[in-house]
């Protein structure tokens, strides 16, 4: 008892670091490893994840705040398309086989891992392209460039990017997954959002998201305390270490921890969930 | 419309609004960290298998359950509790926002904001 809370308690310090470092949330990494290594049912896994994930997520804010990168209206506008994802995603959970979750789960990281490399390959930092809409919904900010300065940036693809949102939300619901990855993915390649503004952004989101579902997972009897307490302390512990690293990290060396990381476990994931050990 | 001005409010509502959050999360953890302290003194010797899924007892999904236990001293729902504290969170920051906005006098986001309240809001009364 003893020896498994205090395993957990160190896989979720790795997870939670490695959540932040990436902006995608522990849970991706989370839900693997209570699953593969510890054998945990995914139906508790993903409840102790959900309340992790939302634990990394207002944990790291004042971090993020203090950086100047996020953007509350951004947030806020696309958290409307989230949460009603999320309380989807939440239902859906509730009447899926766990083997299918599992399979679900490990092509999310899969396919995570092919945007996350190919992103890397041909990264267009500046479009020039905007949405007309940026300016009139208010998306349009500033972001400190590095040097003291105020760069400003404006918001493309707004449609297409709430329809992402919408699906982010019902993966993290059905999941248990902060989804951050295709969060950033939403604004940072879709909208056209600049990659710090989108990875900080995404980390508040991921919060409120999260807490669409939690509710529905809580009175479903998913979070067990005994497992849930390690879990989120250690993610806890994890994303405070890796908010103060990301200041200093460079973004081409996170994308690439992201992607190998994601490819492993999602091939884990499918395995399992094909083989039935789920 | 004055973006600098805007941007300069913004700016202020994010850093109280992480300070929230943080003040939520530091709140939630100290409570789930006495009740694991707790829970581990009690199943020490115990062993755990969460291979099989049960569900949680009826007690530990509602709020006057919650509460009964509670007052009885188990550490499970200490834990429990700590997690209802976390997931109030974010749904205050959001409550946060809602008053931000309105005194930056954007109706707009006060509505964008009111309905992300109302998805959460619905989705933790309806679930029970």
């Amino acid at each position: 008892m003893l020896l498994f809370t205090l395993l957990v308690f160190a896989g979720s310090i790795g997870a939670g670091l490695l959540g932040a470092l990436t902006g995608l949330g522990g849970g991706v990494v989370l839900v693997p490893l209570l699953t593969v290594v510890f054998h945990v049912d995914i139906r508790y896994a993903i409840g102790a994840s959900l309340i992790s994930v939302i634990a990394t997520s207002s944990g790291a804010a004042a971090a993020y705040v203090r950086e100047g990168f996020s953007s509350v209206r951004i947030g806020m506008f696309l958290e409307i398309a989230t949460t009603i994802g999320a309380v989807f995603g939440a239902f859906l959970a509730t009447r899926m086989p766990t083997r299918a979750l599992a399979i679900i789960f490990g092509v999310v990281l899969l396919y995570s891992a092919w945007l996350s490399w190919r992103q890397s390959r041909c990264h267009t930092e500046e479009s020039g392209h905007s949405s007309p809409w940026s300016d009139r919904l208010r998306l349009s900010g500033s972001y400190p460039d590095g040097t003291g300065r105020q760069k400003s940036y404006k918001v493309d693809r707004i449609s297409a990017g709430f329809a992402t949102m919408f699906g982010a939300g019902t993966l993290s619901g059905l999941l248990g997954i902060g989804s951050g990855a295709v969060k950033v993915l939403a604004m940072d390649q879709v909208m056209r959002i600049p990659f710090k503004v989108s990875t900080t952004t995404s980390n508040f989101m991921i919060g409120v998201t999260a807490a669409a579902s939690a509710g529905i997972y809580l009175h479903r009897g998913y979070v067990d305390p005994g497992l849930a307490f390690p879990v989120m302390l250690g993610v806890l512990a994890g994303s405070l270490l890796g908010a103060r690293l990301l200041v200093r990290a460079r973004v081409s060396v996170l994308r690439s921890i992201f992607t190998v990381v994601i490819l492993a476990l999602g091939v884990e994931m499918i395995l399992n969930g094909a083989m039935g050990r789920m | 419309m004055e973006p600098r001005g805007s941007r300069f409010d913004d700016q202020r509502m994010e850093i109280i609004m992480g300070r929230l959050l943080q003040a939520g999360v530091l709140l939630a953890s100290t409570v789930v960290l006495a009740g694991g302290v707790l829970y581990v003194r009690r199943h020490f010797g115990s062993s755990v298998d969460y291979r099989t899924f049960a569900g949680e007892p009826a007690n530990l999904r509602s709020i006057s359950g919650l509460f009964r236990l509670l007052r009885a001293g188990d550490p499970a729902a200490v834990i429990q509790l700590g997690a209802i504290l976390l997931i109030a969170t974010p749904v205050a920051r959001v409550v946060f926002a809602v008053v931000g906005f309105a005194l930056e006098r954007d109706r707009f986001y006060v509505a964008v904001s009111l309905i992300v309240l109302a998805v959460l809001a619905a989705s933790l009364f309806f679930s029970s």
